[in-house]
């Protein structure tokens, strides 16, 4: 693969590949995975926490999800270093905009501004792509209507009702177009957003981060005793799921299952 | 190094030669701290030479949650300076998601007054700053003028305001004063202003900055006062 076409990144591969940008994918599939849902009135951003070492001091660790403006929430995928210098770009964008042109900024703007910056990383010399997909939400001054918006490091960006990014983004985003609804409130939303991510990571509450915005307030982030009751909740509910579709079974088509059982264990008794 | 040596006019005579336009001698700020608050006061009139264009005219911005920032000078300076260093002020908490000190900004302040002052166009402003510190609930105070002097200071005035008022509060004025008492004070400073100043001012807008943040403070602009 690595063919020459991969050493000045400006340069294309003969069949039209830029390729230190698709390895800037790669980087954003490797990355923890945060998903972002919206609901009627709120949206809602998750993350995967990668579980801190023993000896980590895990207050003034810094978070996946980051403020740009007081309005305006992203969470990223990928390199957490690129990450640093790409927000506080969107945040100095943030402020320059509020005095330039007396207002905040809008989502949709500071989306623009965000994959602007990553895609001019793709085509000028001597630097390299940021390894991070970004998902920022927030409400636009004086509307109601919830945003949510994803950046890639080629710098596409698009809008989306409740997507993911990051490791087994697939698995997610499949299962939030499973399960997504439209006009959904605000617990509905948590949720959703919540479940979504035990679909891939394992240890549950501790490594979830969840932060909640609404019109005209400022970020909430969800308290670990909150996830925590939310992931015990999701967790028992699927238990019942499950119980159920054992009881449905077994008049019908258990049949074949429980006789092997028997047959192995009457070596055992002899 | 003389700023024209070659007989030429100077670059920067944008405005000079002209004469002064707001009067920033007749704009009133005041300042008082107390016990737990402090209060910034700024007159409400905007001038241009003999005209009152506005009489509703706000001169403070508010920098971050506990710091109060109220301006007076030449007209287009203040307000351009004020937002830039609110916005500075802003930057830095979305960065560092903690507010910087009023002490902080004042020296922040001081600094940016300090370049300008050496630029070819320097601003002229004049500020109050005030404030109550997040961490130790201190209240403070920091006088600054375009000449980027900084004091931290219990009480304060700018413009001619300081001839009338700093005699009032020298003379009246407690560290450890109430809320209730500094409004007090500031009615004593009005009314004295009212008295002397050969223009009207257009009263004042009072905000009290505690550590829950700032407020506007009711303020009566109506009181009649004979003159001495």
């Amino acid at each position: 693969m690595a063919s020459g076409y991969d050493r000045a990144l400006s340069v294309f591969s003969p069949d039209g590949h830029v390729f230190q940008v698709e390895y800037a994918g790669e980087a954003v599939k490797r990355g923890t995975c945060a998903v972002g849902v919206k609901g009627k009135d709120v949206v809602v951003l998750g993350c995967e926490k990668r579980s801190a070492m023993k000896l980590q001091d895990t207050r003034i660790t810094p978070s996946k999800i980051g403020l740009i403006d007081t309005h305006v929430c992203l969470a990223f995928a990928g390199l957490n270093a690129d990450a640093r210098i790409l927000v506080d770009k969107a945040r100095l964008e943030a402020q320059s905009h509020r005095l330039n042109l007396e207002d905040p900024v809008t989502i949709e703007y500071i989306t623009k501004y965000v994959a602007g910056v990553q895609q001019r990383y793709t085509q000028s010399g001597g630097v390299r792509p940021f390894g991070i997909s970004t998902l920022i939400v927030g409400f636009d001054k004086g509307s109601e209507l919830p945003r949510l918006y994803q950046t890639e490091p080629s710098g596409i960006y698009s809008a989306w009702k409740a997507n993911a990014i990051g490791r087994s983004s697939k698995t997610v985003r499949e299962f939030l177009e499973r399960n997504y609804k439209e006009d959904m409130d605000r617990e509905a939303t948590v949720r959703l957003a919540i479940k979504s991510l035990l679909e891939v990571v394992q240890t549950g509450a501790k490594n979830i981060e969840i932060a909640i915005m609404a019109p005209g307030q400022a970020v909430e982030m969800l308290p670990v005793e909150d996830i925590e009751s939310y992931v015990k909740n999701i967790e028992q509910e699927k238990q019942e799921e499950a119980a159920k579709k054992k009881t449905g079974r077994t008049p019908g088509t258990g049949s074949a299952a429980i006789l092997t059982r028997p047959a192995q264990d009457e070596p055992g008794d002899q | 190094m003389a700023p024209h040596s070659n007989g030429t006019s100077p670059h920067w005579s944008l405005k000079s030669g002209v004469h002064q336009q707001g009067c920033p001698e007749l704009q009133v700020l005041l300042g008082i701290t107390g016990k737990d608050f402090t209060l910034i006061a700024a007159s409400k009139a905007a001038m241009r030479g003999a005209t009152i264009l506005k009489a509703a005219d706000d001169k403070t911005r508010q920098l971050n949650k506990n710091t109060l920032m109220a301006f007076s000078g030449e007209a287009g300076d203040t307000v351009q300076f004020a937002e830039y260093i609110q916005a500075n002020a802003q930057l830095y908490s979305m960065r560092n998601e903690t507010d910087l000190s009023p002490s902080a900004l004042a020296n922040f302040v001081r600094g940016e007054l300090a370049s300008s002052l050496r630029s070819r166009k320097p601003y002229n402003v004049n500020l109050l700053l005030g404030g109550v510190d997040p961490i130790t609930d201190k209240p403070s105070l920091y006088w600054l003028d375009y000449l980027a002097s900084l004091a931290p200071v219990p009480y304060a005035a700018h413009g001619y305001a300081q001839y009338y008022c700093l005699s009032i509060l020298d003379k009246h004025h407690q560290p450890d004063i109430t809320l209730e008492r500094g409004m007090e004070l500031l009615n004593l400073c009005a009314d004295e202003l009212k008295r002397r100043l050969p223009i009207d001012f257009k009263g004042l807008v009072v905000k009290a900055v505690t550590k829950d943040g700032t407020v506007e403070m009711p303020f009566d602009n109506d009181r009649i006062v004979k003159s001495a």
